[in-house]
């Protein structure tokens, strides 16, 4: 199987950071993976944006033209991705910066305020990861698990106080996604 | 050994260390920075020298002082840094003289763009500068193989005294993969460079001359290059071949286009459609006697780059007209998908009437019957 995820937001949400985590873990669970950033003439306080394509089998392109799954953090993100996630895809938002409607009955809409659930967990920074548990819940790609173990890899767990807070934040997006999502089914 | 996931051009920069380089000069330009980002810290870790240099013309001329040194050394650009670094290639072939050279391809002519192309096979695989000469060539198609490709560059630089060039794109420079490192070269184990100028102390002096005034000496150079070039056409071309046996179309293409490839032919392949792939993994020395004999047996061949048309020319000649040769590219920075190709792939197959009993061997589109 072979997933495609794009990851949208300002430069500073850590964008580039939750496609490298989601890399890194499937990377660790014996996955083929490839990591692409957008590059070059970005400005600070841009977008900033990566593709991840985990598969078991060789990956031809490491760009996404049609993604499975599209992980957007601000609204000019979603103009960008919101018509190229495939169709039967999902698409998730951080609804406390993304107030434009998804147009898009034909993708699953996850839809978690993931900057104020970072509020709330007393790290405003930590939006990112929060986003990450709510992605594992919604995408068969990795399990909490598997990225809370490959947390401790990266700077998001090279102190125990920060990797602990890390490690909550993943499971308070899960616990959400799976509200969502049960809401979702049942309507 | 642990797999570690890292970007091209950090690979580029880890692999050259662990194989013996010590000296890099530089000049940024995307899509390539972090090459020089990486070694900067990097190569103070094992005793070596990093020169961001004033210009790509000063760094080019700082490798050829440190090969003629005995160092291992590297530089590396993208497409107009490299087109800059030319004069100084050309004299380090010349004077015979190894050092590697990365160029992450970008979109041209003129200042072009940042995107991922390869734009640049054309100056790559000619020389690139002035004079008779050759830079071999290698394409790496991920991060794994840029790094083995690069502890090759090294050796074959080494071994025939000759500019080798790592050819990706800023693709291959951007992404990230999982990599594996081999074990560091140990520099004391390297055969000694009895012509590197080391200091005459106890030994007659050497000198290493770019300028034969005399025009029969300049010839004997020239010829002398030559018999080392095709040494290293016989025993250092490379290629892959990826499900040719049935084929009756074959894709030819090198790099990222190659693994976007793959994925175009996994797709046809779904559909019935017998197509397979020829990589060349040396772009010089090119790998004309395969792909002349793949021709005895597949006589339709698709060329697929992310330019307007360049390796083309060297199938062509490689199949001496004995295959109908067709091209797909889309130049200028845009990376065309597996779907886009996999329709190309399609419509020529049918076109063809490959689809049709024996259609490979006795029908050619344009050409032969």
């Amino acid at each position: 199987m072979t997933t495609k995820t794009v990851f949208a937001g300002f430069g500073g949400q850590g964008v580039l950071m939750m496609g490298f985590l989601l890399a890194l873990t499937a990377m660790r669970q014996g996955k083929n993976v490839t990591y692409l950033p957008s590059y070059g003439a970005e400005v600070r306080g841009g977008t900033a944006n990566c593709t991840v394509v985990v598969s078991d089998e060789e990956i031809a392109s490491p760009v996404a033209s049609s993604p499975d799954c599209a992980v957007v953090m601000n609204n000019p993100s979603l103009l960008k991705f919101v018509n190229v996630v495939r169709p039967g895809g999902t698409i998730l938002l951080n609804s406390t910066l993304v107030h434009a409607p998804v147009n898009r009955p034909d993708v699953t809409v996850v839809s978690l305020p993931v900057s104020d659930l970072a509020h709330e967990l007393g790290e405003d920074r930590s939006a990112n990861v929060v986003m990450m548990g709510a992605l594992a819940e919604a995408m068969n790609i990795v399990s909490i698990t598997d990225i809370k173990e490959a947390l401790a890899e990266t700077g998001l767990g090279k102190k125990p106080k920060v990797l602990e807070l890390n490690r909550r934040a993943l499971e308070v997006g899960a616990e959400k996604a799976r509200q969502a999502l049960n809401k979702e089914k049942k309507a | 050994m642990t797999k570690r996931l890292m970007r091209g051009n950090h690979v580029l920069g880890e692999a050259a260390v662990l194989a013996g380089c010590r000296y890099y000069f530089g000049y940024p330009i995307t899509p390539q920075n972090e090459v020089p980002e990486y070694l900067s810290g990097r190569l103070l870790d094992v005793g070596g020298t990093f020169v961001q240099a004033e210009s790509e013309l000063a760094s080019v001329n700082m490798v050829i002082g440190a090969s003629m040194a005995g160092a291992r050394v590297m530089t590396s650009s993208s497409s107009p840094g490299v087109s800059l670094k030319q004069e100084g290639i050309s004299y380090l072939a010349g004077l015979e003289l190894p050092a590697v050279i990365g160029n992450m391809m970008r979109g041209g002519p003129g200042l072009g763009n940042i995107a991922p192309s390869q734009s640049d096979y054309f100056q790559a695989t000619r020389g690139g500068g002035h004079g008779d000469y050759r830079c071999i060539v290698l394409a790496p198609a991920s991060c794994q193989e840029l790094c083995d490709m690069t502890f090759r560059a090294f050796d074959l630089a080494d071994k025939y005294r000759n500019p080798v060039m790592i050819l990706g794109d800023g693709m291959i420079g951007q992404m990230m993969e999982p990599v594996e490192f081999p074990a560091a070269v140990d520099l004391a184990t390297l055969p000694v460079k009895d012509w590197a100028l080391t200091g005459a102390k106890g030994r007659p002096s050497r000198t290493i001359l770019s300028l034969l005034l005399d025009p029969k000496v300049l010839e004997n150079h020239n010829y002398k290059l030559v018999r080392k070039y095709d040494a290293v056409t016989r025993s250092e071309t490379d290629w892959e071949t990826h499900l040719t046996e049935d084929a009756r179309l074959v894709v030819v293409a090198f790099g990222t286009s190659a693994r976007i490839a793959k994925g175009a032919i996994k797709r046809v392949r779904e559909m019935g459609l017998k197509v397979g792939l020829l990589r060349p993994k040396t772009l010089w020395p090119f790998p004309s006697q395969p792909l002349e004999e793949l021709t005895r047996v597949v006589r339709h061949l698709l060329v697929f780059e992310m330019n307007t048309g360049q390796m083309v020319e060297d199938v062509r000649m490689a199949v001496k007209g004995q295959a109908d040769v067709n091209f797909y590219g889309r130049p200028g920075g845009v990376v065309p998908t597996p779907e886009d190709l996999a329709h190309q792939i399609s419509h020529y197959y049918y076109g063809a009437h490959l689809d049709e009993d024996g259609g490979s061997k006795d029908r050619l589109v344009g050409g032969l019957s």
